[in-house]
């Protein structure tokens, strides 16, 4: 187990290098003159070639690299040429308000989400059950952003419960805050709930119909028993590695619902980045969700380490 | 297994029923595909009006008998806007998937059939690119260059080449240790010949299947990067930027939004049922294995 997490780390570590190299890469590879950016669109070449030696603009890419990898690895990530500020708190205000967003959305899509799966399975072709597959294929057909369109219509069009768009911190008040939060995470919760249900649901009908579940059940232990304490701890394992990509999911969600709810977090700060070719923090951020999702891999593949006894007493898994 | 119960044997015997009739799934998705597709194809000749002629006494009239589903804030009919921005949507979904798998079954047929440092070296460089979400890589590739809808085309083959590499490296996986392909080699094949001549004929069904639900998938991650302004242009007719642009006048004219939304979902519903029938038919293997969204 110890060799195990240890190669899992070492590829977690691996995989946020690789991804800071693209993204460079990729943005180093951006048309806009991030001298002229700043120095305005008139400036006399001379100033701007000054500014470019300055910024260390005209060193190689591997040297750039070298410096910007180096200085995030301690935390700093320069300071954002539009904004004037230093990228690294304003990515780490947006970050934990995305946090919070995706947070509690998760903590809903897990819990009703294999709530459901679980419901679908023992009332087999019952209402539930056609609920979750008519939900499923809802889910997968409807984008998010026509979800959000959806709530906006409703709940605040219609009934006039919800404030269509924006943000207050807490400091408002609790309720103020709930107030604003409930529609993006009600959208992303639509958006991303059925695929869990349907997931926990095949993997608990397999279960359900498996040898120790007879067993269970010829032993006479209660039906309530059998599916929470037997079917479901073994259905869950696909479920887990499910969930750990959902949290990948739900960053790239963010970056939709954020926009359209006007949420400021980590989504609408990439986005706004991105239109203004603000450089620095586009890499920040991009460079932290990367980061974010390996380790919500790594904790899946864990998790289901520590669930599963094959690989929890060493039988090699690649 | 001790005894197959009966739940177990008569789900054994339907791969061979479903070869003689064709699933519900696959009938019922590709009426809807080909319908969307013959009005698509059909547009400039069905459309009722000209879909980006502005006419500033016909804004924001509800749906009606001369504009059917309403016009929007530049007077524009949205049906005609509708059945136009169509043809963008299946072009995003069949591009992409199309890019997709012409770049990444050829990495997963190396990565499978060759295995050792090869295999590591793709398969490691497909886990870079597998965590970073889809839509942040679309929107770092769009990054780079001005907006256009071709790029946002490109962009979602790109994101979508490793899923398909993992796909066919694992079907090549289990291809290569089979008795045919040892024939092959005894045989005296050339790499090619086996990679391509006997592989891939055999690998088609589980990639036309992974395919087609991909088609579904791009059209959405297309028309998310178009909501967010980073694919189609004003004044295309883009779903994805139609209800981007609907969103200031969702309150007074939630037509506008809702035409392109449903019209999206149908789409997408379709296409996942063929996907969906189509494994039924070709793989009964799969049947079991559950469709994610990604």
């Amino acid at each position: 187990m110890t060799g195990y997490v240890l190669r899992r780390l070492v590829f977690a570590a691996f995989v946020v290098v690789a991804v800071s190299m693209l993204i460079f890469a990729i943005t180093s590879l951006l048309p806009a003159n991030v001298a002229y950016l700043i120095l305005g669109q008139f400036a006399p070449p001379e100033q701007v070639r000054a500014l470019e030696i300055k910024l260390g603009l005209l060193d190689p890419i591997p040297v750039q690299y070298w410096r910007w990898a180096s200085a995030a690895f301690v935390g700093d990530f320069g300071v954002s040429m539009l904004m004037d500020r230093p990228v690294a708190p304003m990515v780490g205000e947006a970050i934990l308000r995305s946090a919070v967003l995706a947070g509690i959305s998760f903590v809903f899509i897990a819990v009703v989400g294999v709530g459901l799966g679980v419901l679908a399975a023992v009332k087999r072709n019952g209402p539930v059950d056609h609920g979750v597959s008519v939900a499923t294929y809802l889910g997968i057909a409807v984008p998010e952003f026509f979800w959000s369109i959806v709530v906006i219509l409703l709940f605040a069009g219609y009934f006039r419960w919800l404030p269509a768009s924006g943000y207050e911190p807490m400091d408002k008040g609790f309720w103020t805050w709930a107030h604003h939060i409930v529609a993006p995470v009600m959208t992303l919760v639509f958006a991303h709930l059925a695929h869990v249900s349907r997931l926990t649901r095949s993997s608990m009908l397999e279960a359900m119909q498996s040898p120790y579940v007879t067993a269970a059940r010829a032993k006479g232990l209660p039906e309530r028993t059998v599916v929470l304490r037997h079917a479901l701890r073994n259905a869950m394992l696909p479920t887990i590695t499910v969930l750990a990509l959902d949290v990948g999911r739900l960053m790239g969600g963010i970056v939709v619902i954020e926009t359209v709810f006007s949420y400021p977090g980590l989504g609408r700060l990439l986005v706004f980045s991105i239109q203004s070719r603000d450089l620095l923090t586009l890499q920040a951020g991009i460079l932290l969700v990367a980061a974010v999702y390996a380790l919500a891999n790594l904790a899946a593949d864990l998790l289901y380490a520590w669930l599963n006894p094959k690989i929890r007493y060493g039988r090699s898994v690649a | 297994m001790a005894a197959a119960s009966p739940e177990q044997a008569s789900r054994a015997l339907r791969p061979a029923r479903a070869g003689r009739k064709l699933p519900l799934q696959l009938v019922v998705g590709a009426s809807i595909v080909c319908v969307i597709l013959a009005l698509a194809l059909l547009a400039p000749l069905i459309a009722p009006h000209p879909w980006d002629t502005i006419n500033v006494r016909a804004r924001f009239l509800a749906p009606n008998a001369t504009y059917w589903l309403g016009t929007d804030d530049y007077g524009r009919d949205v049906l005609s806007r509708l059945l136009v921005g169509a043809r963008l949507s299946i072009f995003m979904g069949v591009t992409a998937t199309a890019i997709s798998l012409a770049v990444g079954i050829p990495i997963g047929l190396a990565a499978g059939f060759f295995k050792g440092r090869i295999d590591e070296i793709l398969m490691r460089g497909a886990d870079v690119l597998l965590s970073v979400p889809p839509i942040l890589l679309g929107l770092l590739v769009l990054a780079v260059t001005p907006p256009a809808l071709w790029k946002t085309a490109v962009a979602v083959g790109f994101v979508y080449i490793p899923p398909m590499a993992r796909l066919t490296r694992s079907v090549t996986l289990a291809l290569a240790e089979e008795d045919f392909i040892q024939a092959a080699r005894a045989r005296g094949e050339s790499t090619a010949y086996i990679l391509f001549r006997e592989i891939l004929p055999n690998a088609w069904p589980p990639l036309i299947v992974e395919g087609s639900l991909r088609v579904s998938y791009a059209i959405l991650l297309a028309a998310a990067l178009s909501f967010l302004g980073l694919g189609a242009q004003p004044p295309s007719s883009d779903w994805g930027l139609m209800i981007s642009e609907a969103r200031s006048f969702i309150d007074n004219a939630p037509w506008i939004a809702l035409a392109p939304g449903f019209a999206m979902c149908l789409l997408v519903i379709g296409v996942n049922l063929v996907g969906d029938g189509l494994r039924e038919t070709l793989d009964p293997r799969l049947r079991h294995r559950v469709a994610g969204k990604g």
